[in-house]
């Protein structure tokens, strides 16, 4: 035998393979489907309907701006609670316990899970997309470079949220309780990084402050600075789209996030230990 | 000569104040079947766990095919096969995209159709883990454990929920494991399963090793424990049950059964006192005891 036929497929193989029957699994549970994937369009129709008026810039309704700041949402919802949950519930139901009696590395076990929660985020994104072009006006950009900033604000959001959601993951006690602790800083985070408010300079100043500090609020502002005029640039709170400091801060998170999980990590709940 | 496949040293598991194995020695030489047999609670899983390297043991050490099975995770991982109690499966995915995915851990994977095939759940490969019996599950977890071509197998009560064909299929794969040289450690409750399967047993109650051997030497070693005789009615028995240390009676007219722990000399005397009485012995049976005796007398403690 030549060392090349000992050698393990690679950390890169097996997290692919673990991300294929990850999403199958996903995409098979009807239940997960529609509360954590069709949840956030669901918002969008209400706060689309409900909140149809134009504000006071020609043409740009709020149905409009929804659409394009619940991207934002539906990004959070799949990325860090799906994550998140996904995780306390494989600590609990031994999945964890099971994979570690195999040559899976950490590494592979969160590449799978990403991919996975890649899969389901774009689905989000493509199915948001759909409800704010068919039933709220929204126009799809035509330029190359909005499309770009789109693809770099995508991929970072997804791999912040992902990261910050196994990170949390740590914090949850039991698989049970997990979506309800997982929402409550997404939820207050939604109302105060303009996803659910418009404009954001509604909010008070210590509000956008702490807001800034957070994911949330960058990723919403990219969402608007792909899909809504640059005229309405103004309504944000820095009176522009900003997007290099979007993606700073976007990338300081995920190396925040990257640092909490190898801290925070566990295989296994600690009263089993 | 290679390492013993299983080596542990006093191994001692604490839950907070309980003490769940209490100082346990054994070894699993290569290619040899040992059995783990205990009550619940008697602290198999537990040991199980250590060697695993699920949990470092709180006192005594444990080598793993001669590496430490908490320090050399990684180098070890890829040599074993465990095979968990429950749990741990995608209940969404189907039991072929499950073998499927543990075979893509592995660098040289059984062929996993074979696999099915041999564990009779070809049929099932299409069905998700959620609709599979609790008895196909465990056929599907074991596929699990051996898909990587594993070197030493960890077997957590391996047939426990399953059907009689069923159980039977896993022995004949678990003895063609030892026939290829692979090594097992599996825990039961089920003495046939230990006396048709082990090369060694090891008995477990209350965390610590009970007894140890062959079965034919756990069996033998309790020796001869029933003398069954017949010979002419309504004899004094009571004068026999005082000479020895056993108990004798009378269970039909001329029926006499004379149990206890009887050595040759014990045997001797007895057919002795029936020619002593001038009996006619017409007929002498002996029983030995079975490995499930030997284990009721030694985990009588764990159910009193």
């Amino acid at each position: 035998m030549t060392t090349t036929d000992t050698a393990l497929p690679s950390t890169a193989r097996m997290g692919v393979s673990r991300g294929w029957v990850e999403t199958l699994q996903f995409f098979r549970d009807r239940t997960a489907l529609i509360f954590s994937f069709l949840f956030p369009a669901l918002l969008l129709l209400l706060f689309g309907t409900i909140f149809a008026d134009d504000y006071d810039h020609p043409g740009l309704s709020a149905a409009r701006i929804f659409s394009a700041s619940m991207i934002a949402y539906g990004i959070v919802a799949t990325s860090f609670i799906t994550m998140g949950v996904g995780i306390a519930t494989d600590r609990e139901d031994g999945t964890l316990k099971r994979l570690r009696g195999t040559p899976v590395t950490a590494t592979a076990y969160f590449l799978g899970k990403l991919i996975m929660v890649a899969v389901l985020t774009a689905a989000e994104v493509v199915v948001l997309l759909a409800v704010g072009v068919i039933l709220f006006d929204l126009s799809l950009p035509t330029d190359a470079g909005r499309w770009f900033t789109f693809g770099w604000l995508f991929v970072l959001s997804v791999v912040a949220c992902g990261l910050l959601g196994i990170a949390a993951s740590a914090l949850v006690r039991s698989a049970r309780t997990a979506g309800a602790v997982l929402n409550v800083p997404v939820v207050a985070l939604q109302f105060i990084s303009g996803v659910f408010i418009h404009p954001i300079t509604q909010l008070p100043d210590w509000m956008i402050t702490v807001a800034s500090i957070f994911p949330v609020k960058w990723m919403a502002q990219g969402f608007k600075s792909v899909f809504l005029p640059d005229t309405a640039a103004g309504f944000e709170a820095g009176g522009a789209w900003e997007h290099g400091r979007i993606a700073l801060v976007l990338l300081a998170w995920c190396v925040i996030g990257s640092v909490l999980c190898l801290v925070t990590f566990r295989w296994t709940n600690t009263r089993d230990a | 000569m290679r390492e013993a496949a299983v080596e542990v040293q006093d191994v001692v598991v604490k839950y907070g104040d309980v003490v769940a194995v209490g100082g346990v020695s054994l070894t699993v030489p290569r290619g040899a079947i040992l059995a783990l047999l205990g009550n619940n609670g008697a602290g198999k899983t537990s040991l199980l766990q250590v060697c695993e390297g699920f949990r470092a043991p709180d006192a005594g050490s444990a080598r793993v095919l001669g590496l430490d099975p908490v320090a050399d995770h990684d180098d070890l991982m890829p040599r074993l096969g465990i095979m968990l109690q429950s749990g741990g499966v995608y209940p969404w995915a189907t039991a072929g995209d499950i073998l499927r995915l543990f075979a893509s851990f592995a660098a040289h994977p059984l062929d996993t159709d074979m696999l099915l095939d041999r564990l009779g759940l070809r049929k099932f490969a299409k069905t998700t883990f959620r609709r599979l019996s609790g008895g196909e599950q465990q056929r599907l977890s074991l596929a699990v454990a051996l898909v990587g071509r594993p070197e030493l197998v960890f077997l957590d009560e391996p047939t426990a929920g399953m059907d009689v064909g069923a159980r039977q299929t896993t022995w004949e794969l678990v003895e063609s494991l030892r026939a290829d040289g692979v090594s097992v450690l599996l825990t039961t409750h089920l003495l046939d399963e230990a006396e048709s399967l082990a090369d060694h047993v090891v008995i477990m109650d209350n965390g610590v090793v009970a007894a140890t051997g062959t079965p034919a030497e756990l069996t033998a070693a309790a020796g001869i424990d029933l003398l069954q005789v017949r010979a002419d009615p309504a004899l004094p028995v009571a004068d026999l049950a005082a000479r020895l240390d056993a108990e004798v009676t009378e269970d039909n007219p001329g029926e006499y059964a004379i149990a206890g722990s009887l050595d040759t000399e014990a045997i001797a005397a007895v057919l002795g006192w029936f020619a002593t009485a001038g009996a006619q012995v017409t007929a002498v049976n002996t029983r030995r005891r079975t490995l499930e005796d030997v284990y009721l007398a030694l985990t009588a403690g764990a159910t009193r």
